[in-house]
């Protein structure tokens, strides 16, 4: 018979563990969100990370060691962004019906992203690393990250503020436009996906099926609107 | 089911082929959002199967996302003496961006028809 501390070796060991902990926290995060009747402080996304934060803080376990798990998880982004294509398509009628109103309402959003969140931290005195590195961040990661590396700032931190930023579009988007008294799903999906790409996206969906349409298109076109605006503008601006 | 995976995966192979090879400034798997959106097109129609897929890929959206999220929280070191300032910017830029994007488009989209009007969550 094995001692405790073996079996703990053989398991911490096997991809299983760690990917059995994300699906865990996950369904306690979406336990705890229904409970919560749908309380945007126990955001699932944030909930299910801050318990895996804990518990591999709490175990020594490096994060490198728990991707060999949770990679089986993150594969799926990519096939799921596919995916996004069949509600788009279900509702093309209703996007083509807005397509105008879609792009200014797009290209003024990708400004006012990268416009404020710069303006703010500069007023309030961050370094200019943190500013090229927060120019990009309602933009869709990997797009984020290869904007502030062309730009100069740190792809690392960027990764960093562009999450933050999904989390908080999801948390603060559906309770503020309700609050705004903004109830037509094209706008609050289109201002959800385009302020907080996939993760504001997952919560769009949520909503309705319109919602998550104009969310996931959001997200793709102001990836595109990001790559071409932002460096452009920031030519113009600073490096005159 | 099978068969459908497989569509999926070529398009984001496709897309990932497409943006490396073209320089597009789109990642691959937005850029296979696009190849199968066009490829529904042609084909006028979704079919169940792929529906069935995409539908259950799609509902648990926000669980792929957790790996990222912890892999983020753990570098949150990296903002070091802005954290602040840039926390600030963060939450300030959120509110303003879901703001101008919403109301932009509350203003200038066409009258909604029935199935795009409110979500039951979002009516007062």
């Amino acid at each position: 018979m094995r001692g405790v501390a073996d079996i703990w070796t053989y398991l911490s060991a096997s991809p299983l563990i760690h990917l059995t902990l994300t699906l865990a926290a996950y369904q306690i995060g979406t336990h705890l969100y229904r409970r919560g009747r749908g309380t945007p402080l126990l955001n699932p996304v944030l909930v299910a990370v801050a318990l895996i934060v804990g518990m591999l803080t709490m175990t020594g376990t490096a994060y490198r060691t728990y991707f060999d798990g949770a990679q089986f998880v993150h594969f799926l982004l990519g096939p799921a962004t596919v995916a996004l294509a069949v509600p788009l398509y279900r509702h093309f009628e209703t996007v083509r019906r807005s397509a105008g109103a879609i792009l200014v309402s797009l290209v003024t959003g990708s400004l006012t992203a990268s416009a404020s969140a710069v303006g703010i931290a500069w007023v309030l005195g961050a370094t200019p690393q943190s500013l090229l590195s927060l120019a990009p961040k309602s933009a869709t990661a990997p797009v984020a990250m290869g904007i502030t590396e062309q730009l100069g700032g740190l792809p690392s931190l960027t990764a960093v503020l562009v999450i933050t930023t999904g989390i908080l579009g999801a948390m603060i988007g559906p309770p503020l436009l309700s609050l705004l008294r903004i109830r037509d799903a094209r706008a609050r999906g289109l201002a959800i996906g385009t302020t907080s790409h996939g993760i504001g996206t997952a919560r769009a969906i949520q909503e309705s099926e319109v919602a998550g349409a104009f969310s996931g298109l959001a997200m793709g076109l102001n990836a595109l609107a990001t790559a071409i605006l932002l460096p452009l503008l920031w030519h113009l601006l600073f490096a005159a | 089911m099978i068969f459908f995976l497989t569509l999926i995966f070529s398009c984001q192979l496709a897309g990932e082929l497409l943006t490396v090879g073209l320089g597009l400034p789109v990642p691959g798997p937005v850029a296979g959002m696009a190849l199968l959106f066009a490829g529904l097109l042609i084909h006028g129609g979704v079919p169940d199967g792929l529906a069935r897929v995409a539908d259950g890929l799609l509902r648990h959206l926000a669980l792929l996302f957790v790996p990222a999220g912890v892999g983020v929280m753990l570098h949150a070191g990296l903002l070091g003496r802005d954290w602040l300032p840039v926390s600030i910017a963060l939450v300030a830029s959120t509110v303003l961006t879901l703001a101008a994007t919403a109301a932009v488009m509350a203003w200038l989209a066409p009258p909604p028809r029935a199935d795009e009007a409110a979500p039951p969550e979002a009516r007062g």
